[in-house]
């Protein structure tokens, strides 16, 4: 800590060696105006694991940007081993040290594993590539680390866990010493975090230090040796884990008394509203996607889909939704065929789509709030007067819809794209909810959007299918399926492998067995249960 | 029979011969095309710079009296009008698509307007004295019955155009820089953690797109013909677009399509000489470009009908084996 210094509540003295990363009053306003950073001290010391969480938008990635040097602070100083740094560019980052796991991965897909971890530090000989060494060095990085990869594989055919395992053994075969991983566990089953958190151990007992961005409070107790909390662009503390609670660093994050459960009465399940026979999906690769999907959803009950993404149910999510032809199979709405029918089609027989990506299936962003909220309705009445829309009617209920749904903004006719990607969601939530669904297909609802706004989607759908709505809902958070599903299945590369009807009393562990294809229940006990 | 004729010049040497010295200024600038394709960067001006490198070499040539100032001076002026094209892109951020069709609109209207000032004629530069680059005859091979006709005395970039194929491939696959620059195409925001400049990198694709398109343009008016005419690329920027894709993105694959393209045209040239009206066999190497995409495209798709088959009946046996679920 410098001299004069105050330092913050509960942060721990280390007095004789400097901090291997030492951020001082960081402020970072972006060329839009968006303050990302007000004010940030941030310290990490040398071979410790820091665990930094706070709410999207809190600024963490930010910070981390800065200290990968993707942006430059707008003001404030980095040191780097009590050096201060200024990096133009990732490239000086890397060469201090410095190295980032991101959190969409930053490969090259038709490159091999090797070809991806000695980009741009190429080992040549005359000008020309030595890809027999570059193989070499990957084996043996990836030996002394203890991170599996196969050299010559093609990334675009590995699984995340091993993508992940690429991006790492490319920092470390940079030199880094220091390893920012922003939130590695989003895409990760349970077992594969567990296989992430001992390969962090071991960096760690080699010497290397690693910051640990995460919103996951658990991983943090379980993990990290001290944990920095952030809160709209301010670090509001630092302290040892064994001090922090998953309540007070909720509270911290959120700076209110957060509800970490779901209050949900019980289901009472209705008719049969959705059915899926054996659906089958081959994708223009030849990969077979979906392997004879079949299941059913009843009125009144939330079922949950399980899996590690990319195990098909995007495209099965696609597919229901008419946004994808299947190869095979049936699915009926209330005894109406929609498969291979238009987005409308199915729409008309009361679907409704909360997509995964709201950005570019969610929302037209240039397009106003109003118009993104009619516009899976604006050619019926009320909307519809004669070959026009009448936008007075329009504003009415985009003016209805922004009250009820606590879209915060100023105005409905503005775009969507000046919205936060919290209320973003609310627009897309707003819409699909008002067009009184018998079946709604959640994917992914509350990806990236803040605690808050995630506390009132969630509320959102155990209200609907309490109203007595089937939902379906396919989400990577496995927490949150859990805690909202009624009926839970279990999908391992496009087949599903385990239903269970009574979701409360199944354990995380047991689920991932089953959505790494460890576990399979036998077909016809499944049957029954589907 | 007026048939057998050109079916008997067609499978002769010097028909051959005239495949390859027409393929030459489409190869050359498909190289181009397929590196910026590569690198994210589509140069859709490829027509443009031909056109103007054609002219300037022209030009330099007639003016200076030699033929080696004009091709340089050729070259030059490519790269000048791809980094034109790179500055408005990569620096103003301009739409590449939008970029390509103005450069592509001056570069018409540009050389005419030029032609026309230092010859008073809006229609070609025959009045000028401008030179072409040497044919090579190799000794020994020139004496090998048929093949020594099909590639002795051909003109010097028929030669570059196989040699820069060769070139571009171990730049594309053998070199960092070529990985570099596939990186960048395929994911920049990858390449741009590990520290590769994508800008940079894509201005480097661009200018050698311009460099190769350059050689095509300064084929057109220093080897195959003799002087420039208005216009004369007719096109040949775009084909060579087409053949990036027909040839997988490949040089070598991108060097066949243009050889096909290039067959197509010296067909249309042959079939000249029979009663079939001119602007019907001038369309022969466009139709040939449109077909081979159509026929590009339905083979993908029959690929992909044929996994699909295989996975039903992969199925169906699995079924039939009692595997179930």
């Amino acid at each position: 800590m410098p001299a004069g210094g105050k330092p913050p509540a509960g942060y721990l003295m280390e007095v004789c060696v400097p901090p291997i990363i030492e951020l001082k009053d960081i402020y970072k306003i972006y060329p839009n105006g968006v303050m990302a950073n007000k004010g940030v001290d941030f310290s990490v010391n040398a071979g410790e694991i820091h665990a930094l969480v706070g709410e999207n938008g809190a600024g963490k990635s930010t910070l981390m940007k800065i200290i990968y040097g993707m942006e430059k602070p707008t003001e404030g100083k980095v040191f780097v081993e009590g050096v201060e740094r200024h990096f133009n560019s990732s490239r000086d980052a890397i060469d201090a040290g410095i190295g980032m796991v991101h959190q969409n991965f930053m490969l090259v897909p038709s490159f091999t594993v090797a070809e991806n971890i000695v980009l741009g530090q190429e080992p040549t000989k005359n000008g020309l590539l030595k890809k027999r060494q570059a193989i070499d060095e990957t084996l043996q990085i990836s030996q002394q680390y203890g991170l599996r990869v196969d050299p010559e594989a093609i990334v675009d055919t590995i699984n995340v866990g091993m993508r992940q395992r690429v991006e790492i053994l490319k920092a470390l075969y940079r030199g880094a010493n220091i390893l920012i991983l922003d939130e590695p566990t989003a895409v990760l089953t349970p077992q594969e975090t567990q296989e992430l958190f001992s390969a962090i151990r071991k960096l760690v007992d080699q010497g290397k230090t690693v910051v640990f961005i995460t919103h996951k409070l658990r991983e943090v107790k379980e993990v990290s040796d001290r944990v920095t909390v952030m809160r709209k662009g301010k670090a509001i503390g630092t302290l040892p884990t064994e001090e922090a609670t998953r309540e007070s660093l909720a509270r911290m994050m959120v700076g209110r008394e957060v509800l970490m459960r779901v209050d949900k009465p019980p289901s009472e399940r209705g008719r049969k509203v959705m059915e899926v026979q054996n659906l089958s999906y081959v994708d223009e690769t030849g990969r077979r996607v979906l392997n004879n999907v079949s299941f059913n959803i009843y009125a009144g009950e939330i079922l949950g889909i399980a899996g590690v993404e990319g195990n098909g149910q995007t495209e099965l999510v696609e597919i229901l939704t008419g946004l994808r032809p299947a190869t095979s199979g049936d699915a009926l709405v209330n005894g109406n065929p929609v498969l291979n029918k238009t987005p409308r089609e199915v729409r008309m027989a009361k679907v409704s789509h909360i997509p995964e990506d709201r950005l570019t299936n969610g929302l037209a962003l240039e397009a106003s709030i109003n118009e993104n909220l009619i516009v899976d309705r604006y050619f019926r009445s009320p909307f519809r007067k004669g070959t026009s829309i009448d936008y007075k009617t329009v504003r009415d209920f985009g003016a209805q819809s922004i009250k009820e749904y606590g879209i915060l903004t100023p105005d409905g006719d503005l775009p969507v794209a000046s919205l936060s990607g919290g209320n973003m969601q609310k627009v897309i939530v707003a819409r699909e909810f008002t067009s009184d669904p018998e079946l709604l297909i959640a994917a992914q609802p509350t990806r990236g959007i803040d605690v808050g706004a995630t506390e009132f989607v969630r509320e959102q759908l155990v209200q609907k299918r309490t109203e007595g709505t089937a939902v379906l809902l396919v989400s990577a958070d496995l927490g949150e399926v859990m805690s909202l599903s009624d009926r839970i299945i279990a999908v391992y590369e496009g087949e599903i492998t385990g239903v269970f009807p009574d979701a409360e009393s199944l354990g995380e562990e047991e689920l991932g067995l089953y959505m790494l294809g460890i576990k399979k229940q036998p077909a016809e006990e499944m049957e029954v249960l589907l | 029979m007026s048939f057998d004729v050109v079916l008997r010049s067609i499978f002769s040497a010097a028909f051959l011969a005239s495949v390859l010295r027409i393929s030459t200024p489409l190869i050359l600038p498909a190289l181009g095309g397929l590196i910026t394709d590569l690198s994210g960067a589509i140069n859709i001006a490829l027509e443009g710079i031909m056109l103007v490198s054609a002219f300037t070499g022209v030009i330099v040539s007639a003016y200076s009296g030699s033929v080696g100032l004009g091709v340089i001076a050729g070259v030059i002026s490519g790269i000048l009008i791809s980094y034109v094209l790179g500055w408005f892109h990569l620096h103003m951020k301009t739409d590449i698509i939008l970029a390509g069709i103005a450069i592509n609109i001056l570069a018409t209207g540009g050389t005419i307007f030029l032609l026309f000032v230092l010859t008073g004629d809006k229609g070609n530069s025959q009045s000028l004295a401008s030179g072409t680059v040497p044919n090579i005859h190799l000794p020994f091979i020139q004496d090998i019955p048929f093949i020594g006709r099909v590639i002795s005395g051909q003109h010097v970039f028929v030669w570059i155009a196989f040699l820069l194929t060769w070139l571009v491939a171990v730049y594309l696959y053998r070199t960092p820089w070529g990985s570099h620059l596939r990186a960048v195409g395929e994911n920049p925001d990858a390449a741009e953690t590990m520290g590769i400049n994508v800008n940079r990198t894509r201005m480097i694709a661009l200018l050698i797109s311009g460099f190769l398109a350059s050689f095509g343009g300064l084929t057109m008016s220093m080897a195959y013909l003799s002087f420039f005419q208005r216009e004369m690329t007719a096109g040949r920027g775009f084909i060579a677009l087409a053949a990036v894709y027909l040839g997988g993105r490949k040089p070598w694959g991108t060097l066949a399509a243009a050889i096909l393209f290039g067959f197509a045209d010296a067909l249309s040239h042959q079939l000249g000489s029979l009663r079939v009206p001119s602007q019907l066999v001038q369309t022969i190497p466009y139709v040939v470009t449109i077909l081979a995409l159509v026929i590009y495209n339905l083979r993908e798709q029959a690929i992909k009908r044929d996994r699909q088959r295989k996975f039903y009946e992969q199925q169906q046996a699995e079924m039939g084996s009692g595997g179930g679920l």
